[in-house]
């Protein structure tokens, strides 16, 4: 049997957890088990070894602290720990920091491309153009472009002062 | 309340469904995890907090024109035995199975459309397709999606995407996976390293019932695992090639062990044959373990006349719950053995040996 870290070396540690009515088993060599700290099962779940959630990926708690609770669910980083699941849809801003490591390793990018709600299609685009423009106006500033500046800060302005129309 | 029994498509019809390369692809199926702006989510929430939801998302979901005279319960109004046959005939997760108060489920007349409510989110929508098509699938469900985003206040943020309450599937939500028959790669011994390469393009290859299961009967569910940052139509797309070039692999080695070990083969299915038209005691492992061999000789002609619907059927009518339902629910595990031995002798007398010369 191999190593389902690895993939090379022959799994002699063999692991076997109960998370609710799911098991899940793991067989690892004996150099991924001590890399991954399986010498010591009490500070191990095999559920955030799975998840691709390591000991190093865990929500970051110098990014928000650790007793940090999310304002509308009550839900906590430990809570986090134990299930590999969020709170409330609120705890993806409470954490955000802390997210951010963990969706770069799991995920193509940090941001979502794809569907949107069509009622937020408008609002969405926007952000978007907004963003885009204030980058622009920095730029300009930047390397003293003023004409262009200026225009840019009146596209800025129009769309504030008309957000829904603004195209 | 509807019955689920008299609901459910027949197995015999069930088994008779057809789509593109369905000797190889047994389904298809691409499911969208949506969840409502303002409530925890199921796994955190309160049993009010479920039950709300629950209230609120159901009769919005039954009242698709898609889900016309659907089945639409709470799964604490359905039986262990009705929840375990959903799972055999896969329409909803071992997950959901376990869920009782504040869970639910809407389910169309053609079963194409499968909507889990309180699974891990408040929304988990699947469009099952049979055989190869995905694409069908996605656009149905994101048609679907698209009439109940009027209705329904959705979680999404403009950086994230939909929320979910698991970050795994955070931002399109979506998980588009097919149901594959790999006998012949299995025989030959190339599927590890096909799953090693899948697993390399970032999909994930599973046994039959989903996460953490056993690939039992040689059928295997490859799905995309990363949902944000790239589109639902791009992952669609990965799909399709990576699944193509998958049936392309499984055709070729079932040739090549026709041309090259047609004996290893013949005894493979023959043995397999004799097991199951004249076993007295089966487990449900053993036999789908030996209908998938059965099912790999209907596809390479050992059987003329037999269609393949006979094996797919008694791949479902002999899994526990189907078993249970037809004979009595009482069943011991052991009596069961029994019972399903009964039923494949019988049903196997219609089926001739293999033609191996």
């Amino acid at each position: 049997m191999q190593c389902c870290i690895c993939k090379e070396k022959p799994a002699t540690v063999h692991l076997a957890q109960i998370v609710g009515e799911k098991m899940q088993k793991l067989d690892l060599c004996e150099d991924c088990a001590k890399a991954k700290g399986v010498n010591d099962p009490a500070s191990f779940a095999v559920a955030d070894l799975l998840l691709g959630l390591g000991a190093s990926q865990e929500l970051d708690p110098s990014a928000a602290g650790a007793e940090v609770k999310c304002p509308r669910c009550g839900f906590s980083q430990a809570d986090f720990k134990k299930s590999g699941r969020l709170g409330c849809p609120e705890c993806y801003v409470t954490f955000a920091e802390g997210l951010a490591g963990l969706l770069k390793s799991m995920h193509k990018g940090t941001r979502h491309v794809g569907k949107t709600p069509e009622a937020l299609r408008q609002t969405r685009e926007n952000v978007d153009r907004l963003k885009n423009l204030q980058k622009k106006l920095a730029k300009a500033i930047e390397t003293e472009d003023f004409e262009t500046a200026a225009s840019v800060r009146d596209e800025i302005k129009a769309m504030s002062a008309a957000p829904a129309k603004a195209h | 309340m509807k019955n689920l029994d008299s609901f459910l498509i027949p197995p015999s019809q069930a088994a008779r469904q057809h789509g593109p390369n369905d000797c190889i692809v047994m389904s298809s199926r691409v499911r969208l995890a949506r969840n409502l702006r303002g409530s925890a989510f199921p796994t955190w929430a309160k049993k009010p907090e479920r039950v709300k939801v629950l209230d609120a998302v159901l009769p919005a979901v039954s009242a698709l024109p898609e889900m016309a005279d659907s089945f639409a319960e709470a799964m604490d109004n359905l039986t262990q035995l009705d929840k375990q046959i959903l799972v055999e005939r896969h329409l909803i997760s071992r997950e959901h199975a376990a869920k009782n108060i504040g869970s639910g489920l809407v389910l169309n007349r053609a079963e194409t459309f499968c909507v889990m409510i309180n699974e891990e989110d408040h929304l988990r929508m699947q469009a099952l397709r049979p055989g190869f098509q995905i694409r069908e699938a996605w656009l149905a469900i994101d048609a679907l999606d698209s009439v109940l985003e009027r209705k329904l206040n959705y979680a999404f943020d403009n950086e994230l995407g939909y929320l979910t309450a698991c970050p795994t599937n955070l931002g399109t939500g979506i998980r588009v996976s097919a149901m594959l028959h790999l006998p012949g790669l299995v025989l030959s011994e190339q599927i590890n390293p096909i799953i090693q390469s899948v697993n390399k393009l970032g999909l994930a290859v599973r046994g039959l019932y989903g996460e953490g299961t056993e690939a039992l009967g040689n059928v295997f569910q490859v799905s995309n695992q990363m949902t944000l940052g790239e589109s639902e139509s791009v992952i669609v797309e990965r799909l399709e090639k990576v699944l193509a070039q998958i049936i392309e692999h499984e055709e070729n080695a079932r040739q090549k062990l026709m041309e090259e070990k047609p004996k290893v083969l013949f005894n493979c299915i023959g043995r397999a044959y004799g097991n199951l038209a004249f076993a007295h005691i089966i487990s449900s492992k053993e036999t789908m373990n030996q209908l998938s061999l059965l099912r790999l000789g209907v596809d390479i002609g050992l059987f003329p006349g037999t269609e393949r619907a006979v094996v797919d059927e008694l791949f479902l009518i002999t899994q526990p719950a189907h078993l249970q339902k037809q004979l009595s629910d009482k069943l011991s595990a052991e009596e069961r053995d029994l019972a399903r031995a009964d039923m494949l002798r019988d049903r196997l007398k219609a089926v001739p040996r293999p033609a191996t010369k």
